[in-house]
């Protein structure tokens, strides 16, 4: 009679085994275009990173026989070259640099600003809270663009500063949705029981409930990257971001704006990279929100 | 919703515009040096005028009484003078308005008059190509950056084509509704282009979720035309989020025009701020800053108001 008390319970182990990381994975993959803009993010990256292997121009120099009048794209100058004399696809290149740190490098200070004050606004609760939200709320009321233009319009920023003030001014969102995510978790078992052990608050907040509500904040950073590039080129189109004769994006548009009858090509292919930089980046958030999305 | 809650929400609005103007006067005190610093270089003016000229615009008081004296001021009404023109701010910006609440209008009824009928279409034949066409037409409008975008059809329309005009608002010594509309179709298309596309998106989603719902299958069941269903029962209630969304955005519209208004020399006052950036116009900059907060803040209310309005199942009190 004992085959009958052990019924073969081999298909639910197999779902139940299944590790959330091994989930993520098999749900991502699913989704080609966050796949396409991982790809195409790595592929931007690579060529930042190997852009003195990539050309065999500086950014700035000048090919002083061309000088005065941009020449359009021939096979030596892939992307033609701008007033100088200088090799545009170079300068895209190394522009990619600046755009894709600065984009990457202040999403993650605003991601690490708003964690920590979300963090301890929906752990303590209480006054801290109240102080920190209406904080939140106030910087929320000021036009973000209107505001990044003001601060670094005065300031007249190094490329640091300007990750800084960028990040700075980017942590509202992932602040709110942190405290939302610490309020429902802090009344889970886990906690109590590492509270009950002696766990530091501390301890509590980053060891314990932080890991649990990682998904929605790995989407909101990736989203920022995409939204802190935008930021970036806004600003140094404008000419008060990064300062040329430093490339980014941004400014190499501002100064092919002053070209644009005469030498198209040179306002064409950095706004290519920007828009393609940051679809990607859209796609990838889009389809990590998907796969990590608890719901799913 | 009473009147009792419109006007405690209102009074809520003060305190954080309060918090607005101290951050923005913490902000413009971030910046290395003082507005005497233009004089600093020119030999002809004293250590003595310098000093005179401190007392008289209070910077040799301490922080917090300048503030004080600042942000009294300010809500009653005394804005200052430009330090650019010398005309008082209030005209500076009063004069600059009226082209930003052209071009805002005229770009937020143009995106929600394309949004609201793709978003429809995209969750009506939800998984269908038209679905994913329109949905990667919004993503791609989503990460667009609006500098390149102007350029781009500047170059298009305005430098190879010569159908539309680049730049202004008006062709001088013409004063027709024609001639605005041709110098208007361009900033009000690329400003509308990003709206276009989240707004879409919403009220795809908001579309979506209400087409499940039972009573549209009920009225599906009972035999009512498809277009009917879609049309009379679920858009109107598939409305009421995107309402909030939308009267959210519209400040935003008016504050994200700095780029646009720049680009085709557009006379608001998104011009009006980057004008004044240039030229370190403090006063300018803060009425401006704070302008937009405020408007900021009171679409926050009227979008809370709105909804309430549009769904009788939303109680504020």
């Amino acid at each position: 009679m004992t085959e009958l008390s052990s019924p073969a319970p081999v298909p639910v182990r197999v779902v139940r085994t299944e590790s959330p990381w091994r989930r993520f994975l098999r749900t991502f993959v699913k989704h080609k275009l966050a796949l396409v803009g991982l790809g195409v993010l790595v592929l931007m990256g690579l060529a930042a990173l190997l852009a003195p292997q990539l050309t065999p121009y500086t950014f700035d120099g000048q090919d002083l026989d061309i000088i005065g009048t941009p020449q359009p794209p021939s096979r030596i100058h892939l992307m033609g070259t701008d007033e100088l004399g200088r090799d545009a696809f170079t300068r895209v290149l190394y522009g990619a640099r600046i755009s894709l740190s600065v984009g990457i490098s202040s999403a993650l200070i605003a991601t690490l600003l708003g964690t920590l004050i979300g963090a301890l606004a929906g752990y303590y609760r209480g006054w801290i809270d109240t102080l920190l939200m209406r904080f939140t709320d106030v910087v929320l009321s000021i036009p973000l663009l209107p505001l990044v233009i003001l601060v670094s319009g005065m300031i007249r920023p190094s490329v640091t500063l300007l990750i800084c003030i960028i990040g700075a001014l980017g942590w509202m969102g992932t602040a709110r949705l942190v405290r939302g995510q610490f309020l429902s978790l802090r009344e889970r078992e886990y906690v109590e029981a590492s509270r009950a052990l002696g766990g530091s608050h501390g301890r509590i907040m980053f060891r314990h409930i932080l890991p649990n509500a990682i998904g929605p904040v790995v989407v909101s950073t990736t989203l920022a990257v995409g939204s802190a590039i935008m930021l970036e080129s806004a600003l140094s189109f404008l000419g008060l971001g990064v300062q040329p004769p430093t490339p980014t994006w941004g400014n190499l548009l501002n100064s092919a704006s002053q070209w644009l009858q005469g030498a198209p090509w040179l306002a064409v292919f950095p706004g290519l990279m920007i828009l393609f930089t940051v679809l990607a980046v859209n796609f990838l958030g889009d389809g990590l929100r998907d796969a990590l999305d608890p719901r799913n | 919703m009473t009147l009792n809650y419109l006007l405690k929400r209102m009074l809520g609005t003060i305190p954080l515009l309060l918090g607005v103007s101290l951050v923005l006067f913490g902000v413009l005190h971030l910046a290395p040096g003082t507005p005497m610093d233009v004089y600093a270089d020119n030999p002809s003016v004293s250590q003595e005028a310098l000093d005179q000229m401190k007392v008289a615009l209070g910077l040799d008081q301490p922080l917090p009484v300048q503030y004080t004296k600042w942000v009294t001021a300010f809500f009653t009404g005394e804005w200052g003078y430009s330090i650019r023109t010398a005309r008082p701010v209030v005209t500076e910006i009063t004069e600059r308005l009226w082209p930003t609440i052209i071009l805002g209008g005229s770009s937020f009824f143009l995106a929600l008059l394309v949004a609201v009928p793709l978003g429809v279409l995209s969750a009506v034949r939800r998984y269908s190509a038209t679905d994913y066409g329109i949905t990667f037409m919004s993503f791609l409008g989503i990460s667009m950056p609006v500098f390149w975008l102007a350029l781009m059809l500047q170059l298009l329309f305005a430098v190879q084509w010569r159908i539309l005009p680049s730049a202004g608002m008006q062709t001088i010594g013409e004063n027709s509704l024609v001639d605005l509309l041709r110098h208007l179709a361009l900033p009000a298309l690329i400003l509308a282009f990003a709206n276009v596309a989240g707004w879409s998106r919403y009220m795809r989603s908001s579309m979506v979720e209400v087409l499940s719902q039972d009573y549209v299958r009920t009225a599906k069941a009972k035999g009512l035309p498809h277009n009917k269903v879609v049309y009379r029962h679920a858009l109107r209630n598939a409305l009421i989020p995107v309402i909030t969304v939308v009267a959210l955005d519209f400040a935003g519209i008016l504050s994200g025009a700095v780029i646009t208004e720049t680009i085709f020399a557009w006379p608001g006052i998104g011009r009006l701020f980057i004008e004044s950036m240039n030229g370190r116009d403090y006063p300018v900059l803060l009425a401006l800053m704070m302008l937009g907060s405020f408007a900021l803040v009171v679409t926050n209310v009227l979008a809370d108001l709105a909804y309430a309005a549009a769904d009788p199942r939303i109680r504020y009190d």
